[in-house]
Parts: C-alpha cells; sequence; structure tokens
C-alpha cells in the first residue's frame, strides 16, 4: 500500500456521501469559499438520482435546479467542476482522529484499474471482456461486464473494474488503445486534515427478499420498486415501456404493494419510509403516460402524501390517471403456472377476502442506512438509533453526538428530494459557521493577464483529436484535415492524439505562440467534455477562453453514424466549419464583477426567521430582522411540547435571548415593510419603525413570514367552548387546566380544514399533533377514552413509532370518509360524534367531554408583502419556489429565500432546518465580495434602441431596464442569466447575446447548410 | 436515382436536450446522420429568422430542442419558443406549406435515446414528405 502525504487544512471540510445531500452540502460550502472533499464509496457521484428519469410531484427531472448558482447544471457535473470541490471516488473512511476543528481522517483510495484521464470510453474493453453479471444500478434488471461504465452520466466519466468479479484474463489491456487499463494498480492510503466532516449518506432499499411472501426472487413478475423505476427510464431495456422483461409480453395490469419493508415491526423496520406513497405513485403515473390503457391498482394501509403539492398530486393520479387505491392487506401472492402472472389475495378494510390476477407486481421497498455505515458511524463516534440512522437533536437537527460532525439528508431517516436539499444546505450552514475561527483564505488561482485579442483579423488554428483511434473507426481524417485547410482565416490545422492530455495541450499551447494564433477550434468531443481542460490551458497563457469553439465530431458524429462513413465525414465537415465561422466572428468575454452588499435582510421573528437570522449572524454577516409584532416567537409561542419530548419553550426563550444579545443581528420589532427596490446586486428594504421610516441596504431576503392555525367552520367549534382544537388542548394539559380534570372521553377529528376544497392540501403535522396530544392525556390518565376520527394516518418516518405507542396504550383510530364528514351534535346537553365507519359499514355514535377538532396550518396573507417584493406565491397562498425539487427555498430571483410556515406547513424540526438552509443559501452569496457575471450576457446597441421596453417585460430576471433619461434599454449584468430571450423579442436587433448575437447565428446556419 | 436524404437542423437548448443529443452519442445511440445541430442556450432563443432561412435555404426539416416544461434553466424559455412555434406554423399554413417540417420536442438531458429516436422519426417522416418545396419555388 502506497502512503501520500497529507493535504487539506483546519478549515477545509469533507463530505462522506455525494448522493444529493452530500452533493448540496459540498456546492453550498465550495461556494462559501472553503475546500471541500467529497468521498463517495462507489466508482461515480451522484447517489441515486441518475436512477431517476422523472420526479414528483412535477414529473420533470428538475435536478439541476440544485446548484446554488443558476442556472446550472446537474449537480454531478458541477461537484466535478467546482474548484473547491475535489472528488474522491471509489473512497473509504478507514479512520478519524483528533476532533471537531482538526480532523486527521485517513482514507483508502480503492483502484480503479482504468485511468480516468485517457480512457475514452470506445468500450471495445466490455466487448471482450468474459465476465457478466448483475448491474447493480437499477437493481438488477440489466447486465454488466465485469468493466463497465456504473451509467451514462458517470462521474468520472471513465469505465471501472470491479475487482470482485474480474478474472484478471488481461483481454481489455489487450484491445485498449489509448492503454488506460492498468490491472496491478494498487489501493492508496491518503491522509486529509478537515475542519469539519458532514454525513450525506443516502439510504438502502430494503432487501426485498427478506419479505418472502412476496416472492421476489422466486416470482419472475415480481420487481422492486427501484427495478420498475430503471424500466421506466428511456434508456432501460424495455425503452421505458411497461413490458415484462421476462418474456417480452406488455403488462396490462399491474399492482403496487405498499409498505414492503416499512411499517413493519415484524422485519425491524418500524419507521415509515415516507416517500414510496409519492415514487409508487410517480411511477404509476408514468407508467399509464406510456401504455394508457395500462390498470394500475395500489394495496397499501395508509396513503402519505404530506409534502408541498403532494396531496394535488394524489388526486391528480386518483381522478386523471384513474389509479385504484386499495384499502388492505395483502394475504397471499401466487404465481399462475402457464402465464407466469400473479394471483394476489387480499382482506379488504370490512374484513372480506378478495382475489385477483396481475400481469407484474410492484414491492414497494421501504429504506434502510446502508450496511456499511454502521461501522463507520461506529468508528467515527456518532450515535445511531434504534433504527440505524444517525441520532440527532430535535431542536439541532444537522448536529450529531461527535463536535464538528454534520449530518443531513437521508442518514437522517428516510426522505423526499426536497427536504433532502433543505437538510444538506442546513448542514452545510452549520458546518459554516462552526468552520469559521479556523478558516484559512484559500489562496487565489493567479492567471497572467490576457492580451489585448479581439479586433484583428483572426488567424485560426483548427485542431483535430483523434480521441484516441475512436474517430478513425468512422470518420476519414485525412479528407477533413485537406478541406479544413482551405477555409478561409484557417492559418493552421493539425492532428492530435488524445487533446484532454497534458501533453496535447502543451501542444496547442505552442503552436499558440508559434503561429500568433487568436482563434482556435478543436474538433473532437463535445465541449462539455473537454471545455473545462482547454479553458484552464487558455487562462494559463492569458488567452481569452472564449476564443475557443468546439466542433462536437464525436458525439454527435461519430459515435452516432458508425454505419454511415461517408455522410458522417461530410457532417464533421459541416460542423467544423461551422465552428470555424463562429470562431471569426466570437470577441474575447471579460466577465464582469457586481460588488455584493454583505448584509442579510429577514422578514419575520418566528422560530424560522430568528434561525436564520442567527445562522447568517454566525456566517460573519450583519442581519436586519424585522417582526411585526412587538414580540418575537410567532408561533412557537403557542407550542409547549413536542412528540419527541422536546421542550418548545425552552427553545423560545433561547432564541429570543441570543438575538437580542447578538451584536449582528438589529432588531426592529413591530415595523412594517413600506417598500422594496433592487439596484445593481443591492437591496434596499424601506420599512416604518417606531413612527420612523428607515433605508437598509442588504444583499439578500429571506422570507419567514410565518403562518397559523386554520380557524374551523363547523363541529360546533365556536358555539361549545368544549369543542376546541389541537392548539387550544395542548396548552390546557401543559397548565394542567382545571377545566380537563372531569374529562374521560375525548374524540378528537382529523383534517379540519386539509384536504378539503378550501385547503386542498395536508397540513403535514396535524396526524403527529393529534397523536402527541392524545399520549399526553393518556400520561395524565391512561383510563380516559381518546378516539381519533380520521382519513389517513400520516404519521410519516419515525413519527410511525408514537403512533404505534398510541394504538398499543388503547387510543383507538376510525376512519372516515370524505364523502362522510363526522358530524358534532348536542344531546341532552352533552357533545356526540356520529360518524359512518367504513370498516363496519355502519354508523357509529359517539359521546364525547371534549371535541378536538386537528385544524390545518395556512400561511398568514402575504399578498401585500409578496407584491412589494416581487415574489410568487401558489394557489394556497405559500410562497413559490424556483423549483419544487432541488430549489425548494429559492425564489426566481437570485437572493431572495423562504423558509418556515410561508413556504409549506412543517414541524419545528423542519422549520429549523429551513431557516439553517435558507441562511446558507443566502451565505454562499453574501460570501462573495463580488457576483461573478455570466459570460454571455445580453447587451443593447443603443443606436438601434428606439426604447419600446419589450426586452424589459421578457427578461425573467427583471435584468433589464429602460433608462428613462436616453429613453434606451439597459442590461443590468449581475441579473442577467444569458437566455437570449430579449435577442429574440427586440424588432430592431439592438438586443443581442454575446457571442450568440443574431448574425453569428446565421453565419452558422448558412455554414451547415452548404 | 439515389434515395432522397433529407436534411435537417437542429437548435438545440444547451442544457437539456444538446446534453441529451450528448449522451446519445456517449451510448452510441444510431441515428441517420442528416442532422446538423446548432447550440443555443436555450429554446427560447430560437427567433423565428433562423427556422424560416433554414427553409427557405434548403433544409427539409427544422428541430427545435428545448427542456421540459417546467424544466427549462431560464424558467420559460420553453414556453416563448412553444408559442412562436405555433406562430410560426400557422404563418407557414398560410403560405401554402402545411406539412408538418417544423418540430419541437422536450427532449432531457437523460434522454438520449429518445434524441436518437426523434431524429430517426423525423428522417423518416421527411422521407415520406419529399424535398422541401419552397426551396425549388425559390430557384425557379
Ligand atoms: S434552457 Fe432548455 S429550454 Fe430553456
Amino acid at each position: 500500500m502506497e502512503q501520500k502525504k497529507t493535504r487539506g487544512d483546519k478549515g477545509s471540510a469533507l463530505v462522506i456521501g455525494a448522493g444529493i445531500a452530500g452533493m448540496q452540502s459540498a456546492l453550498l460550502l465550495a461556494e462559501m469559499g472553503t475546500k471541500v472533499f467529497l468521498l463517495e464509496q462507489g466508482p461515480a457521484i451522484g447517489g441515486y438520482f441518475p436512477l431517476l428519469d422523472k420526479t414528483f410531484p412535477t414529473n420533470s427531472c428538475g435536478v439541476c435546479f440544485m446548484s446554488p448558482t443558476p442556472p446550472a447544471f446537474c449537480p454531478i457535473y458541477e461537484c466535478h467542476l467546482h474548484d473547491n470541490i475535489e472528488l474522491l471516488p471509489n473512497s473509504e473512511v478507514m479512520k478519524v482522529e483528533g476532533g471537531g476543528g482538526d480532523f486527521n481522517v485517513s482514507v483508502i483510495r480503492k483502484p480503479r484499474f482504468v485511468d480516468p484521464k485517457r480512457c475514452n470510453l470506445c468500450e471495445a474493453c466490455i466487448k471482450v471482456c468474459p465476465v457478466e453479471v448483475e448491474r447493480e444500478f437499477g437493481g438488477g434488471l440489466e447486465k454488466r461486464k465485469a468493466i463497465y461504465l456504473p451509467f451514462p452520466q458517470a462521474i468520472p466519466h471513465s469505465l471501472v473494474i470491479d475487482p470482485k468479479t474480474c478474472t484478471r484474463c488481461g483481454e481489455c489491456v489487450k484491445v485498449c488503445s489509448p492503454g488506460a487499463i492498468d490491472l496491478d494498480m494498487k489501493e492508496e492510503e491518503e491522509k486529509i486534515e478537515v475542519g469539519a466532516i458532514l454525513l450525506g449518506f443516502g439510504f438502502e432499499p430494503f432487501q426485498a427478499r427478506r419479505k418472502g411472501e412476496y416472492g421476489f426472487g422466486r416470482y419472475e413478475n415480481v420487481l422492486t420498486s427501484i427495478q420498475f423505476e430503471r424500466l421506466l427510464s428511456t434508456s432501460s431495456p424495455t425503452q421505458g415501456l411497461p413490458v415484462r422483461v421476462s418474456d417480452g409480453k406488455k403488462m396490462e395490469k399491474i399492482a403496487f404493494i405498499q409498505c414492503v419493508g416499512s411499517r413493519d415491526p415484524s422485519c425491524g423496520q418500524d419507521h415509515c419510509s415516507t416517500i414510496c406513497c409519492m415514487y409508487a405513485t410517480k411511477q404509476a403515473m408514468i407508467a399509464k403516460e406510456r401504455s394508457p390503457g395500462l390498470g394500475v391498482t395500489f394495496f397499501y394501509m395508509d396513503i402519505r402524501p404530506m409534502g408541498k403539492d403532494y396531496e394535488r398530486y394524489y388526486e391528480r393520479a386518483k381522478k386523471e390517471y384513474g389509479i385504484e387505491y386499495i384499502r388492505s392487506a395483502i394475504s397471499s401472492i401466487k404465481e399462475l403456472q402457464q402465464t407466469k402472472n400473479l394471483l394476489i389475495t387480499y382482506v379488504k378494510e370490512d374484513g372480506t377476502f378478495e382475489e385477483r390476477e396481475f400481469d407484474a407486481v410492484v414491492l414497494s421497498l421501504g429504506f434502510t442506512p446502508p450496511q456499511t455505515i454502521k461501522d463507520l458511524a461506529q468508528r467515527m463516534g456518532v450515535q445511531v438509533n434504534q433504527q440505524g440512522f444517525c441520532q440527532t437533536d430535535e431542536f439541532n437537527p444537522s448536529k450529531t453526538s461527535v463536535n464538528g460532525i454534520f449530518v443531513g439528508g437521508a442518514f437522517r431517516g428516510p426522505r423526499d428530494i426536497p427536504e433532502t436539499v433543505v437538510e444538506g444546505s442546513s448542514a452545510a450552514a452549520s458546518a459554516a459557521s462552526f468552520l469559521i475561527p479556523h478558516r484559512l483564505p484559500q489562496p487565489l488561482k493567479e492567471y497572467p493577464i490576457e492580451g489585448a485579442l479581439g479586433e484583428e483579423i483572426p488567424k485560426i488554428g483548427v485542431f483535430l483529436c483523434h480521441c484516441g483511434e475512436e474517430l478513425k473507426k468512422t470518420l476519414s481524417l485525412f479528407e477533413i484535415i485537406l478541406e479544413t485547410k482551405l477555409l478561409s482565416e484557417v492559418v493552421h490545422v493539425e492532428e492530435v492524439g488524445l487533446a484532454c492530455l497534458p501533453e496535447d495541450l502543451d501542444l496547442i499551447k505552442k503552436r499558440i505562440g508559434e503561429q500568433g494564433l487568436n482563434r482556435i477550434v478543436i474538433a473532437g468531443c463535445s465541449h462539455r467534455e473537454i471545455r473545462g481542460a482547454m479553458e484552464e490551458m487558455a487562462k494559463g497563457m492569458g488567452f481569452n477562453p472564449y476564443l475557443i469553439e468546439y466542433a462536437n465530431i464525436r458525439e454527435q458524429c461519430a459515435f452516432v453514424h458508425l454505419d454511415y462513413p461517408r455522410l458522417a465525414t461530410e457532417k464533421a465537415m459541416a460542423l467544423i466549419r461551422m465552428a470555424v465561422e463562429r470562431a471569426k466572428r466570437s470577441q474575447p468575454i471579460r466577465k464582469g464583477k457586481q460588488k455584493i452588499d454583505k448584509k442579510g435582510l429577514v422578514v419575520g421573528g418566528g422560530l424560522a426567521g430568528m434561525t436564520a437570522s442567527l445562522q447568517l449572524a454566525a456566517q460573519g454577516y450583519e442581519v436586519y430582522l424585522i417582526e411585526k409584532e412587538k414580540e418575537l416567537g410567532g408561533n412557537l409561542k403557542e407550542s409547549f411540547y413536542t412528540l419527541k419530548g422536546s421542550n418548545p419553550q425552552d427553545l423560545l426563550n433561547k432564541l429570543i435571548k441570543q438575538v437580542e444579545s447578538n451584536g449582528s443581528v438589529h432588531l426592529y420589532s413591530g415595523a412594517e415593510v413600506l417598500g422594496f427596490e433592487k439596484k445593481n446586486g443591492h437591496y434596499r428594504t424601506k420599512i416604518r419603525h417606531q413612527n420612523e421610516e428607515k433605508s437598509l441596504d442588504h444583499g439578500a431576503l429571506i422570507l419567514a413570514t410565518g403562518g397559523k392555525e386554520i380557524t374551523p367552520k363547523g363541529y360546533l367549534y365556536g358555539e361549545d367552548s368544549r369543542v376546541i382544537t389541537q392548539r387550544q388542548l395542548e396548552k390546557m394539559a401543559h397548565l394542567n387546566d382545571e377545566r380537563l380534570k372531569d374529562v374521560h372521553s375525548v374524540v378528537m377529528i382529523q383534517c379540519v380544514g386539509s384536504r378539503d376544497e378550501e385547503h386542498p392540501y395536508c397540513s403535514r403535522i396535524c396526524c403527529s399533533h393529534a397523536v402527541k396530544n392524545a399520549l399526553k392525556l393518556k400520561e395524565k390518565d391512561p383510563r380516559i377514552n381518546i378516539y381519533v376520527l380520521y382519513r389517513d394516518v400520516r404519521t410519516y418516518g419515525f413519527y410511525e413509532t408514537y403512533y404505534h405507542e398510541a394504538r398499543g396504550k388503547g387510543v383507538i383510530f376510525i376512519r372516515y370518509d370524505l364523502e362522510n364528514k363526522p358530524k358534532v351534535s348536542l344531546q341532552g346537553g352533552s357533545l356526540q360524534v356520529s360518524l359512518l365507519d367504513p370498516a363496519m359499514n355502519s354508523p357509529v355514535t359517539l359521546s364525547a367531554d371534549r371535541v378536538v377538532l386537528s385544524a390545518g396550518i395556512e400561511p398568514n396573507d402575504h399578498r401585500e408583502l409578496a407584491r412589494i417584493f416581487d415574489v410568487d406565491f401558489n394557489s394556497d397562498g405559500f410562497f413559490m419556489e424556483a423549483n419544487p425539487k432541488s430549489a425548494p427555498l429559492d425564489s426566481v430571483d437570485r437572493g431572495k429565500f423562504f423558509c418556515g410556515l410561508c413556504h409549506s406547513p412543517n414541524f419545528i424540526e423542519d422549520a429549523i432546518s429551513q431557516g439553517n438552509a435558507a441562511a446558507a443559501r443566502a451565505g454562499s452569496l453574501l460570501s462573495k465580495e463580488a457576483v461573478e457575471e455570466k459570460a454571455y450576457l445580453a447587451y443593447v446597441i443603443k443606436r438601434l434602441c428606439c426604447g419600446c421596453g419589450l426586452c424589459v417585460t421578457v427578461c425573467p430576471y427583471g435584468a433589464r431596464v429602460l433608462n428613462e433619461e436616453e429613453g434606451k434599454a439597459e442590461v443590468i449584468g449581475s441579473l442577467c442569466q444569458g437566455c437570449g430571450s430579449c435577442v429574440i423579442a427586440c424588432r430592431n436587433a439592438a438586443s443581442q447575446q454575446r457571442n450568440f448575437e443574431k448574425d453569428l447565428n446565421l453565419a452558422a446556419l448558412d455554414a451547415v447548410i452548404d | 436515382m439515389a434515395e432522397f436524404e433529407p436534411r435537417i437542423v437542429a437548435f438545440l437548448c444547451h442544457w437539456c436536450t444538446y446534453t441529451g443529443a450528448d449522451l446519445a452519442g456517449t451510448t452510441r445511440q444510431q441515428y441517420p446522420p442528416n442532422i446538423r445541430i446548432i447550440h443555443l442556450m436555450c429554446s427560447g432563443a430560437v427567433d423565428s429568422i433562423y427556422v424560416l432561412k433554414a427553409l427557405i435555404d434548403g433544409a427539409d426539416g427544422v428541430l427545435i430542442g428545448g427542456c421540459h416544461p417546467g424544466d427549462c434553466h431560464y424558467q420559460t424559455g420553453n414556453f416563448k419558443a412553444r408559442r412562436r412555434v405555433a406562430i410560426l406554423k400557422g404563418i407557414l399554413q398560410q403560405m401554402g406549406f402545411t406539412e408538418n417540417r417544423v418540430w419541437l420536442k422536450w427532449i432531457s438531458a437523460s434522454e438520449g435515446k429518445l434524441f436518437a429516436d426523434t431524429v430517426t422519426k423525423m428522417v423518416e417522416e421527411l422521407k415520406k414528405m419529399g424535398p422541401n418545396p419552397m426551396k425549388q419555388l425559390w430557384n425557379a
């Protein structure tokens, strides 16, 4: 084993696990200027998300929006490209020594046996490899060789050998033309010094074979949800169609079985896996879109779509897609001999048995923490809970039991992507503020000053990369060279072996000097592959990187037209002609910078707002905190105990004390927001405070304007004082209120003001709230009778265990349907609740000393604020995020963020995570001295502008303004993202985009049309 | 006579469809070489002029590729493209060009296969339609 010298320093961070949470933490920390090591056990980064073609509730991909600087690429690429992130794939943590602020980590870097720098993905090795095994990606639906690409977008983008199955026959070595394979590569040990460690471990699906009764592994048409997800991907063996892999038969009827390995103490999985209802619903919808005649049936206990906009999604699945949901328990699954169809016997709610036949059955697998993590957690001393997930303090959700080690995402419990993104951000925030005292100034990369290029006559050098032997196979390079030499303004044409290797880059560099080239065209792979290396080379020699053009003759030509060498060569020529035309017209781009006001402004002094303010202050920024009430605290003032046993009032007092004593937090309570304007990366908010108007300048805005308990309608609420809300009950129970003395029977009614016409969303917390209060009452008096009337019990995640406990203690749960809501009436002075019990299909009447309504949550009316700050809200009145999946707390305008109840109903711990996360997103912006403008900015040719303002209307980023004096449009560089909308809107060709000018595009078009 | 080989010009958005086309490459999805791809930042940056010029200059078909609805990296660029293409098609029809030679497709970065299939399909359809009449009119 080879040993390398120690790298890193006390100011840097190690993120373990490169899934959604890990990538999010790494990207945010890196944006804040921290050096990050991103370690991943597997050969490629990305976690589970490369498996997902589509995500709920949008049924689109949307993951690109995760990166902190929009518009961004897929986070996998962003991590790969970020200067401050170093990827450590195929690695494992062996030992962690030292403590918070000064960790010494020993890392084993396992060999890949393929040099990613040399591998050009020709896949010749794959063809000759004799070993075939199950492909892990997609749950073993397909096969792969011992040398393989984990998945098409894998980063590092090269093949890898799996030593467990490789027989070392050496066939691959013989056929590898770039000589990338070395079967004798050794493991290396590395020492890394970091100040903080973040755990971004993902989850592992439950082993379907452990529930033998469902027949997975025995019956060929019983699939896991992971396999079905893969099947629905357009790149799957069935091309995304719901077809049986076993015999190619089109599926006509399929069944989903929910909660396989969830809510099931018999296999040690007593928690709810939270996301299965939604991902299965998504799979069902996609399958039906692909194959409209498909019949889909769900067998389930409770359906739990409790995230933002999830309830609507579920309703759509039922109503628009005709997906059938049957509340039932599975009794048996049998395979039919001839057809290989599956016969499911199930027990319905009313106790009767039924049978149905299906072409395929999908098991919706629950989640466990990865097995390998247990040891690692132990080695680091990180405490885990009973289920093996990370143990955290309820009010400090990103801290583990070890100082300096932080956690976010699925290692805290099963989570959907938005929550994982929030927690990954929250962990990054905690780590960032923890690292502040240890932070060393990062040496900035210095580049030589660029020569003044642009105006002179173009001298174009074209370099044709062979990409190893790859391009030769299809293209006639000889002809291409000959023809290229004839193009006007091309003064140099040369072939290179592998342009991404240092030796060839040096050669290009040399030629630029020798020949005085001022434009470069690289003909070879896609610019996405090679741009990084080329730009680095260019910057290193003071050559403006935007004077390099790329002709994509590999991915878009040689690789895809193997059977048409003649036409492919012609096409390659056309692409090179186009690149040369572009090069002739391209101009050097020097990105401008916009200074930022390094202050934050938070509106709303409830839990989320206070958390965000303190977090920003901890990161070293000044914060203005605006609260409309005299007192801080918001809804937290009304919360007295939590299900997990913490005391919210302690938290409240602590936060208020911290806010009031923190010198960096400037509190304006009893204040009103009057106006808001933005100018060049600066925000100015006008407020009225103590009868005085003030203007506050800041660079980031966080809205935490809160929500409230819905005031119940009906159920005699407000008419009879014995009908109360859960919140009122909580307070009474906490204060040992006299009025609860003689209460022997309590009926709780769920979904009051939730999941109905007026509020068509789930308020997420009410089920747990009811369980919490029921347990409290039972604790005070075990003989008390409690009935909970519910539609679905949505105690997701670990809340499930409390639901279980409540049932164990004799709390009775009775279901009702929306069509038959319970009725509360007075019978001789006492309260009576009547309903239709669907299980018995008979009316039930309960007499109650108290009726407790689980009222939902609605956002405060912040229409006026939304107008002032120019942000959107959804049809339920909650603020609308830039992307519900991967930018859940960001507004479309960069620099505005949301957290807390104004975003969606959530628990105390969620609100804390969101507050921290919003501060992290804001911090990643404020940490910079200046925002760098985008390269391909729009600009205005003033001479041609008539001041019509069309461009101002179409710009989605508010980056366009009309200069009233001149009567001309202008571009705010720091806001322009370079989409080109304004170029199209302009009628006078006054609006143009750098290096995408209209005539440049037209010239490119001319060049390809010949 | 050799079989008619249609010529297609494609305008692909940087974030999704162009990347999807690259993925078709890395995964070696084969499709006919009748297409020339022009790279733009967003489908919302495709001017009608580009499409018209392509058709007038003799392209037999134009493919515009963008992110799926909701996935545009510039919020609404693809919706703008959708509206623009609808109008453009209306105009072309008014002028008597009733065939569907302008295709707008949403193809994400992970849909390499879909990209290849789309091109294959488009070539097939265009072969059935025959050469773009606009060019001949022009020449006459
Ligand atoms: S960025 Fe792809 S369509 Fe706008």
